[in-house]
């Protein structure tokens, strides 16, 4: 049984990183796996995509609504336009930080008021503060490996799989930062 | 070894294995990261070129001269490099030569969806369309050895799932047979009209047996599930037909999308009682069986709109709905794409609107120039066109109207085909003000060197082109170097220059605020002394929003402190804090 993990969040909070720390932990795990990304104009702080899918065999790298077996959303409003891919029985982790889209700035539409709420009710869903994680982990930036350490929790993977992933896949620079990110997620 | 790759890095890899010698291509989305991949690779001469079209004469000669060779650009940029393709298929080659274009079905990141598979019929070549990473990084090394077989360049078609999506990959080892023999042939390389018009009969020849070729190559594969119903289909479609059907349908997955096979076709589809064509945007697989009175269902079931997907698949051929889900029971805002924080570019539109004037845009970051709340740029139809056709929207409307125009265009979009508009400017007497968006890098592509930032493609310093020198030596007279960022004197600077009856330049000079070296410290925040007058939300920059409780605020998170907010608040109520 493939299973299928979206990554949703707004360009620039290093979705793509979360998505080659999970596409490479899959793979030590010796699954098939594929990892669509988005690139180009999309990135400029609009929403962003990335699916990882794997298991024995996986076709198409694109995951559609209803099928999503985790979510892991960056932002609240991204967590919500992404709620319809959520497969029955899926779970979604959000983190709570909330980043008005340009169409709320020009004053055009409200940013939606009843996320948290909503989500609770329709499905599974896990808040988490991400953000302040990251900062005491000693970067905010590191929002997108505390999300990781979250989810890695409700996988079957073995931590050690994700620590030697996020020692090959960040920067040695911000190691430290991240794997402490990782800590906070995981063990929350 | 298998390693999860990028289809894009992926081909990269397939060029590596196959010994090519040299790469030149212009970025674009899609097809950037093989490029970018090849630099991994020493062996290798790697180039970013001026466009598409210098790009692939690069390659060709490259060819000639009896190394394996590759070009690669996104859809949009075949058609700049077209030219050179239609005659070199004529020529045919000495190393090996592939042109890989990317397709951008969806368009996430593209001005049209043009399908490029029209191309390899147009130019009598051949084209051949992976599917996932393991096949980008096959059959690009197959491409060479297939080139110099059938002496024709080669097509790869890739589209941005393809190109996007990272899959795993069979690492193998470099093979270089050294280069060809380099011999002069007017006949073969000469393409003056009596030696072209032998070459043309070449060519006719070479599509039958390319055609021939096609009917038994391991590109073009059936799997038969004892099904009567049929599915011929390449490229990504092939990946959703296979997730949404499995084995309940047989399959003809061509590889090889031109020529395409008759005999093979003609066999499958006795075969079944029904039989579809899967494939992304236009009917090619699909008109081609049509011709040779195959009746398949294509288009009538399946849109030439965007992308496809399983689900929409299932619906088509099975009669499936998809998975059950949650709905969202209101309306939700979108999140389009939107300038960064920091950029150079904001503060250009910015003055742009206050001015009231019509502006003709390009192909870039500062296409979103065009949303709100900045609402700035009026027209953007390819590289290059916010020149030219500013002279003809000038010429048509007469001068008063050209007062009121400015074209705005990137440095690197300018190189490659913003110049040339330029000199038709001056040489057609037009009084055009052309405002260059000098931001020292290409941006929207994710930071490429180009001809104007002193560095190659593997960062060794290189001659810079002086874009101040280079608008004089056209014959512009008056080029006026300003930074965006000082609000006043660049309003001043656009304010006389359109007034001008003459042609004019202004360089909107400040770098990229994702460059490495740009380090904006600090942030800004509002202090009490804010009137609510929301000028900086003007600036339509992600970082200012207005709070629950009606106060203008900035987060933190995206503020990489510019300033830029600081300069045009008109009550000083916005600090710099380190």
């Amino acid at each position: 049984m493939n299973k299928s993990v979206m990554i949703v969040g707004v360009g620039g909070q290093g979705t793509l990183l979360a998505s080659r720390i999970l596409g490479n932990t899959v793979i030590s795990e010796g699954f098939d796996v594929k990892v669509s990304e988005v690139h180009g104009m999309s990135q400029r702080g609009g929403s962003v995509v990335t699916y990882v899918k794997y298991g024995d065999k996986v076709f198409s790298p694109i995951i559609e609504k209803g099928e999503a077996d985790i979510i892991l959303a960056f932002e609240m409003l991204e967590a919500y336009r992404a709620m319809t891919y959520l497969k029955k029985g899926g779970k979604i982790i959000v983190n709570t930080q909330e980043i008005d889209p340009m169409p709320v700035i020009t004053g055009a539409m409200e940013y939606p008021q009843t996320i948290e709420k909503t989500l609770s009710e329709k499905v599974d869903v896990q808040f988490v503060d991400a953000l302040s994680l990251a900062e005491k982990a000693g970067n905010f930036k590191a929002v997108n490996v505390v999300l990781i350490g979250v989810m890695a929790k409700s996988t079957d993977i073995p931590y050690e799989k994700w620590i030697e992933t996020i020692k090959t896949t960040v920067p040695p620079k911000f190691l430290e930062v991240n794997l402490k990110a990782f800590e906070l997620g995981y063990n929350l | 070894m298998k390693k999860l790759l990028l289809g894009n890095a992926a081909v990269a890899q397939g060029a590596y294995e196959a010994g090519v010698r040299v790469v030149a291509s212009y970025p674009g989305t899609p097809s950037t990261e093989i490029t970018e991949n090849i630099v991994k690779y020493d062996e290798i001469y790697a180039e970013w070129s001026p466009n598409e079209k210098v790009a692939a004469e690069v390659a060709i000669g490259a060819s000639i001269g009896g190394g394996r060779a590759m070009s690669c650009m996104k859809h949009v940029g075949l058609n700049v490099m077209a030219d050179p393709v239609f005659t070199v298929s004529y020529t045919g080659v000495n190393g090996g030569l592939l042109f890989c274009v990317a397709d951008d079905p969806g368009m996430h990141s593209s001005q049209n969806e043009q399908d490029s598979r029209h191309y390899a019929k147009a130019s009598k070549t051949a084209m051949l369309e992976p599917s996932d990473s393991q096949e980008c990084k096959e059959f690009t090394r197959r491409a060479f050895e297939l080139s110099e077989k059938f002496d024709t360049p080669f097509f790869l078609r890739l589209s941005t799932r393809v190109s996007h999506s990272q899959s795993l990959v069979e690492i193998g080892n470099r093979q270089d047979d050294g280069l060809k023999p380099y011999e002069k042939s007017v006949p073969k390389y000469v393409m003056m009209p009596a030696m072209a018009v032998k070459r043309h009969v070449v060519v006719e020849e070479r599509t039958k047996k390319l055609i021939e070729f096609a009917e038994n190559c391991e590109f073009n594969k059936i799997e038969d599930n004892g099904s009567k119903i049929g599915v011929i289909t390449a490229g990504i479609s092939y990946m959703y037909a296979k997730e949404a059907l499995g084995d309940k349908v047989n399959y003809l997955k061509l590889g090889m999308v031109y020529p395409l096979p008759e005999k093979l076709i003609l066999d499958f589809a006795k075969t079944v009682d029904k039989l579809y064509v899967i494939e992304e945007l236009d009917p090619f697989i699909e008109e081609h069986c049509k011709a040779l009175g195959i009746d398949v269902i294509g288009k009538d079931a399946f849109t030439m709109l965007g992308e496809y997907t399983p689900a929409m698949i299932k619906k088509a051929v099975l009669g499936k709905d998809s998975p059950e889900f949650s709905e969202i029971s209101e309306t939700i805002p979108q999140r389009p794409p939107v300038l960064c924080p920091g950029c150079p570019h904001r503060a250009t539109f910015y003055v742009l609107k206050k001015l009231g004037l019509v502006v003709s845009g390009d192909i870039g970051c500062y296409t979103l120039g065009a949303a709100a709340p900045l609402s700035s740029v009026d027209t953007t139809i390819c590289m290059g066109a916010s020149v030219s056709a500013a002279l003809g929207m000038a010429k048509a409307r007469g001068t008063e109207f050209n007062k009121k125009l400015v074209s705005v265009i990137g440095d690197s979009t300018f190189i490659h085909s913003g110049i040339t508009g330029l000199i038709d400017i001056v040489y057609n007497k037009g009084a055009n003000t052309v405002i260059i968006l000098d931001n020292s890098i290409t941006g929207m592509t994710g930071h490429q060197d180009n001809p104007t930032t002193g560095y190659t493609i593997r960062g060794e310093e290189t001659k810079q082109v002086d874009l101040l020198a280079l608008c004089k030596a056209v014959g512009v007279e008056h080029v006026t170097v300003a930074d965006p960022f000082d609000l006043k004197n660049f309003e001043k600077v656009v304010k006389e220059e359109v007034e001008r009856n003459e042609p004019s330049v202004i360089i909107a000079q400040r770098p990229c605020a994702l460059l490495k070296r740009v380090k904006y410290t600090g942030h800004c925040t509002i202090t009490d002394k804010c009137k609510k007058c929301k000028m900086c939300m003007k600036l339509g920059c992600p970082a200012i929003s207005e709070g629950k409780d009606g106060n203008v605020k900035i987060d933190l998170t995206q503020c990489n402190g510019c300033g830029l907010c600081v300069n045009v608040c008109p009550f000083d109520a916005i600090k710099k804090e380190d």
